[in-house]
């Protein structure tokens, strides 16, 4: 079965059969497995190149186990929209483990449009990684818009760390309200000639919100990487923070724009940012202790990224 | 044996001489200690035996077992059996303190690995999978630095400052892993201007503005640095004639 490999690289096969985990997986525009459990409710409906998914969690329901996800494409060439709208409704709580895997990739474009809201007191936590084919054929466009209502908690990682990158375009934007909390993190390796665009920007509307963007960026060969990470603090007593790392090497260039914007005296945003190459005491101590300096280099990057 | 013999080394920077004209003999298996004022060049001394970036273009030779390290970097260095522990350890964002020793280690099997914590006093399930980052204070950085040294059983270790950020109950720790190397026939170098890290060591250099002043037993050396280098600011430079007069 093709969608062994998607279980595979997803390492979704230990999960499969479980009745108590629930799950949606997605071969380019085809639904091939789901499992849905009580207190959620997913509805995927298979739309032109793609699919669209409703997931809802229900008022005060805690989902213990995290629902596994699985965008992939098994073909070498093809596009996959895939949209979702996410509701998670007052005093809920559930985390997502999402893989997107395009194994054989030589062109592939895969979109994602994602309207996430989390109400009152609710959790969600979204972990999505990516595992590409060696050779870049990768274009991946995924943009996401959150609200957060008071007392939500919103936290999603974005990891690329596997294969070549290809192009990808993050467009990330939250909204919070009073005493919401959002942490957004991206860790992308990139090579050859890949490309890599990271908007990542965050609104702290109410009353104490709290907010932080971290993106962490590893170069080599010809890549390229821009971020752009905004914060905008409004809300009384909100804070914020921004935080950039890039590793460039060889003929890689990047560049970062941290903005913080503050429009409320009792509001407190800040940012860091470095774009450079591996810090030499951490490559010497390595070196000093044996390591080649190829090898070095190598465990410092996977320690950024990881 | 001599396992590291320095010949007129001379390493400027600006124009300006930090070291100048330095010459020593560690003798293997030995805790020597280098001992001297702040700026005195000390730190400098250990980064240039180690090859670091900035420090090899030196006059004059340093010799490992009869071997000449000028044009080695710090990896060749390191693979004949030199390794350096950092005053001030580097920090790591996301690597964990494990796969930092584990790299550095000789054996790489888990055992050895827990061996190595064991030796600074640092509990290896606590630990672990920490990252050797800001999370981590100065003075566990430390302890894990060392670990990363106990785990690579070197044969030459310089320590920059063993008992920098230290408290006293980490410094057992510290003094029991230098301890253990010199068991495990490691020859030890301890740069420092602590009476209490001398102490360590068998025999002693003392390095005033980038030169050799005295070297001998670590009683005349403390007595010396004692009376008139710790009072003094690294200002008056002392006779070589008057060094060897004692206090």
């Amino acid at each position: 079965m093709e969608e062994d490999i998607l279980y595979e690289a997803a390492n979704l096969k230990d999960v499969i059969h479980d009745p108590t985990v629930a799950r949606l997986v997605i071969n380019k525009d085809k639904i091939v497995s789901s499992n849905i459990i009580k207190g959620m409710e997913i509805f995927p409906e298979e739309i032109k190149d793609g699919v669209k998914v409703k997931l809802v969690v229900k008022e005060g329901e805690i989902i213990e186990k995290p629902i596994h996800l699985c965008f992939g494409i098994t073909e070498e060439n093809a596009v996959q929209n895939i949209v979702i709208d996410a509701d998670i409704e007052k005093n809920a709580s559930v985390s997502l483990l999402a893989h997107c895997v395009f194994p054989l990739a030589k062109d592939i474009l895969h979109k994602m449009d994602a309207k996430i809201h989390v109400g009152e007191n609710a959790h969600y936590s979204y972990f999505e990684k990516h595992i590409h084919s060696k050779n870049g054929g990768v274009r991946v466009l995924p943009k996401t818009i959150v609200s957060l209502d008071s007392g939500a908690r919103f936290k999603t990682e974005f990891e690329l760390i596997k294969g070549r990158v290809g192009l990808i375009d993050i467009d990330i934007e939250t909204k919070c309200l009073e005493n919401s909390i959002m942490e957004v993190t991206s860790r992308i390796n990139g090579t050859d000639e890949d490309k890599i665009l990271i908007k990542e920007t965050g609104y702290l509307i109410g009353e104490n919100s709290r907010g932080v963007l971290t993106s962490r960026v590893a170069l080599r060969d010809n890549a390229k990487a821009e971020i752009f990470n905004k914060i905008v603090a409004t809300g009384a007593h909100s804070r914020g923070h921004v935080d950039c790392k890039e590793i460039v090497q060889d003929n890689a260039q990047a560049s970062a724009i941290p903005i913080v914007e503050v429009k409320n005296s009792t509001a407190h945003v800040t940012h860091e940012a470095s774009i450079g190459s591996v810090d030499s005491k951490q490559l010497e101590t390595l070196m000093s202790r044996g390591l080649t300096e190829d090898a070095a280099v190598e465990l410092i990057i996977q320690g950024l990224l990881s | 044996m001599d396992i590291l013999k320095i010949e007129n080394l001379t390493l400027s920077f600006n124009g300006k001489n930090i070291l100048s004209n330095l010459n020593l003999k560690i003798t293997e298996g030995i805790i020597h200690a280098i001992i001297g004022p702040n700026g005195a060049g000390k730190s400098t001394l250990a980064s240039t035996i180690m090859g670091l970036e900035g420090f090899r273009n030196f006059e004059g030779e340093i010799y490992f077992k009869n071997q000449p390290l000028k044009g080695l970097g710090v990896y060749e260095r390191a693979r004949l059996g030199i390794t350096l522990g950092w005053q001030e350890p580097a920090r790591y964002e996301g690597l964990k303190v494990s796969q930092f020793i584990k790299a550095s280690s000789k054996n790489k099997d888990k055992d050895s690995i827990i061996e190595a914590f064991n030796i600074v006093g640092i509990d290896y399930y606590e630990y672990h999978s920490r990252a050797v980052d800001k999370s981590l204070s100065g003075g566990e950085r430390k302890k894990i630095e060392l670990a990363s040294i106990v785990a690579m059983q070197p044969s030459l270790v310089i320590l920059d400052e063993p008992d920098s950020g230290i408290d006293i109950a980490s410094l057992k720790n510290i003094f029991a892993a230098i301890k253990y190397l010199h068991e495990k026939d490691a020859t030890i170098i301890l740069i420092t201007h602590s009476l209490e890290v001398l102490k360590q060591a068998e025999f002693a250099y003392l390095l005033c503005n980038g030169t050799i002043l005295d070297e001998g037993k670590v009683s005349k050396i403390r007595k010396y640095f004692e009376g008139k280098c710790m009072p003094c600011p690294h200002k008056n430079i002392p006779l070589l004639s008057e060094i060897g007069k004692g206090v």
